[in-house]
């Protein structure tokens, strides 16, 4: 009989070492598919992890890709430390994508220059209200706030879905469903020339950075990381666990929000019915894979946007299915997953130790 | 030692790349997708049209395609990934590509775009789109026939004028033999979602319909009517395989010869910048056999596509009532092609109001 035993102590190395070790495992599980697929696994390797980067637009693609990941992942990481499960934050994104796409649309013949600070406050401002309702639902009434945000990021989706198909459709359009295009004053500046590499970016890492510092150096950092790993502790200390969850809801909520309006107004140009390929759901991936630690977030942002352009750079090339993306993400979170138990536990064969013992 | 690895592993790395980059020296046609090849309609039937380029023209083009590609963000990113590994025509075969195919038009005035279904072109961006209304119709005066519960029952993607001229037609093509038959819509908000398109057919059946039709891409609603003892249509392709006992005939979209001609023309120079939107007269559309229907049915059937081919029946002839009782087409008129391509009306007949 095989069983799982708890190791007692966690190894510190094997925490930060169990990602890498789930790169090479899911590395050699890919040459595994590679060769059963019938294609040179080095060469096909190569084309999904080493060609997307080996010129300008590739890379640039990567960062243009790694942007809302990072955004997002970056806020859930926060509240998932303290337990605070957000899951809707593609819900978030899609609020905050109206809110400040919204102001685009109604001011669409301005050049101002209030127009895009305007949009990014707005952006932020719609993420946080979309994560405030299952903040106040689960500090008023204690609802879940896994089942409360996952159903509100429906809500959301429609809501967009009725706004470009109906109020907001753009006159000139044929009755498509999509609005106007953004003016120019209301789209993020692309920061190099040629490529789609917009402010967002830039966005990301000071949000990386000032991540990093709430979690380590601020008090309410300690406060969120101490109810998540001894929640008693936290209530003995005297913490007020209503703000804490207030607060990641609220962060998270407000990175949600501007990782929508980044992607509106600086990749699209416009609102159409959906303007996220599951951004918020692969975030909560990308949180866990770095560990929730920031730079661990960026890492991995990074990690989860090379497969997808892997992905498509391999079927261009070497003419792989599409599933092949899937499944090396969902491989990779497999390998994680598998180091983890392996990290707390030992696998043992056999009577447990107590039962050879004879302990009764 | 590190540093040696290393160095191996960048000449290793650049030998690749040198080899894999000489390739880019032919001409290729590269195509993206919305949904799976495997959808069995519509992303199924844009390969089999590939599929014609590579045999008709053999080793003068190489071909590649990305499928599953989502109307977003991502679009802009795949195909100015097709332009810039040297394919000198591309294919991009949804609505909502279409201003993503802009933008990198506009970056690539050398390479040839073609966009199915949109209305924006360029100098190097082509439209092209069937008439699948003339199918529509075909399969409206089937339904009538078949029908005994007076309900139609239709799954829709999204409303967008496309979608509500396939309903508007279907339920002409229907009214022109019995007056009484309806439409019940439910929109499903996407393209490509057997589970949700399933839900959607078994809800129309419940409500009364015994003729389910979609316009979306897989054949889960027709594999329900087939489950539930109804009768339906397939989509795009002929799914007689999957209903051999409720596929009353299906819309066969036939990209290949339109494929075929447009890389000819890209390889001999003659390639320019065009608007086509053919039906069954240019063979764009056609339909599967008519099955499960007594013989009297499917003459009908075929003499109402002969008539539709020859020009002397034209779906949209008036006279027309939209749901409001307003004439959009008086008697002997037809509706013109600026009127279609915008639709934003039902016609009389069917129920519920187009989300606006």
């Amino acid at each position: 009989m095989i069983r799982l035993e708890h190791r007692g102590q966690h190894s510190q190395t094997m925490l930060y070492l169990s990602p890498l070790l789930a790169v090479v495992l899911t590395l050699i599980f890919g040459t595994i598919v590679f060769a059963i697929l019938g294609k040179d696994p080095l060469v096909a390797l190569y084309t999904f992890f080493v060609m997307p980067l080996t010129n300008l637009h590739g890379v640039s693609e990567l960062l243009v890709k790694a942007t809302p990941l990072v955004l997002i992942g970056i806020g859930l990481s926060i509240g998932f430390r303290a337990n605070v499960w957000n899951i809707g934050a593609e819900g978030q994104l899609t609020i905050g994508a109206i809110f400040g796409g919204g102001l685009a649309i109604y001011f669409h013949d301005s050049d101002s220059l209030f127009l895009l600070p305007g949009m990014i406050v707005a952006g932020i401002i719609g993420g946080m209200v979309w994560a405030a309702i299952p903040a106040l639902l689960r500090t008023r009434f204690n609802a879940n706030e896994i089942l409360t945000s996952l159903m509100l990021s429906y809500v959301a989706v429609l809501f967009l879905s009725y706004l470009v198909h109906g109020p907001w459709r753009d006159p000139g359009g044929y009755n498509f469903p999509e609005t106007r295009l953004f003016p120019d004053a209301g789209t993020l500046p692309t920061l190099i020339s040629g490529t789609r590499v917009h402010l967002g970016g830039v966005f990301a890492l000071l949000v990386v950075f000032s991540g990093w510092i709430i979690l380590s150096k601020a008090v309410i950092g300690l406060q969120l990381r101490v109810v998540g790993l001894a929640p008693a502790a936290a209530r003995f200390a005297g913490y007020n666990e209503n703000k804490l969850i207030w607060f990641s809801l609220l962060l998270s909520g407000g990175l949600a929000g501007l990782a929508g309006l980044s992607e509106v107004s600086g990749t699209i140009g416009q609102l159409i019915p959906t303007i996220s390929p599951g951004y918020g759901f692969t975030a909560i991936i990308v949180a866990f894979l770095g560990r929730l630690h920031p730079v661990g977030v960026l890492l991995s942002g990074l990690v989860l946007a090379l497969t997808y352009l892997g992905g498509e750079m391999a079927q261009i090339e070497i003419g792989t299915p599409a599933a092949v993306t899937g499944l090396f993400q969902g491989a990779l979170l497999f390998f994680l997953l598998a180091c983890d138990v392996l990290t707390n536990y030992r696998l043992r064969i056999g009577a447990t130790r107590a039962e050879r013992g004879g302990v009764a | 030692m590190f540093r040696k690895i290393t160095l191996a592993v960048v000449a290793a790395a650049f030998a690749l790349s040198t080899s894999v980059g000489a390739i880019a020296e032919e001409n290729k046609v590269g195509f993206i997708y919305v949904g799976p090849i495997g959808d069995h309609g519509w992303s199924y039937r844009h390969d089999v049209g590939r599929l014609a380029i590579e045999k008709a023209l053999g080793d003068r083009v190489k071909t590649s395609f990305i499928e599953s590609v989502k109307e977003g963000p991502d679009a802009e990113r795949v195909i100015q990934q097709l332009a810039s590994s040297g394919h000198n025509l591309i294919f991009t075969t949804s609505f909502g590509f279409m201003n993503p195919t802009l933008k990198v038009a506009k970056r690539f005035p050398k390479v040839k775009f073609e966009h199915a279904t949109g209305y924006k072109r360029s100098d190097n961006l082509s439209t092209y789109s069937g008439r699948f209304y003339e199918g529509r119709y075909v399969a409206g005066v089937i339904a009538a026939k078949m029908t005994k519960s007076n309900v139609v029952g239709y799954v829709g993607s999204f409303p967008i004028p496309e979608v509500v001229r396939g309903i508007n037609a279907f339920l002409l093509g229907a009214r022109s033999i019995n007056p009484k038959i309806t439409i019940k819509v439910v929109w499903v908000s996407t393209w490509y979602d057997p589970g949700k398109e399933a839900d959607a057919a078994k809800a129309l059946i419940d409500q009364g319909a015994d003729i389910i039709t979609q316009h979306t891409d897989s054949p889960a609603p027709l594999q329900v009517a087939e489950n539930r003892g109804v009768y339906g249509f397939g989509q795009a392709s002929d799914n007689l395989h999957f209903a051999p006992k409720a596929q009353l005939t299906a819309i066969i979209d036939n990209w290949d010869s339109y494929y075929v001609s447009r890389a000819r023309a890209m390889l001999d120079g003659t390639w320019k910048s065009q608007d086509v939107w053919g039906g069954f007269k240019d063979g764009m559309v056609s339909m599967a056999p008519f099955t499960n229907m007594p013989s009297d049915v499917s003459k009908l059937a075929a003499e109402t596509q002969a008539a539709i081919t020859s020009g002397k029946l034209h779906p949209f002839q008036g006279p027309i009532k939209d749901q409001e009782g307003k004439v959009r087409a008086e008697a002997g008129k037809v509706l013109d092609d600026g009127t279609l391509l915008g639709m934003n009306w039902y016609v009389e007949g069917v129920e519920g109001k187009l989300p606006q």
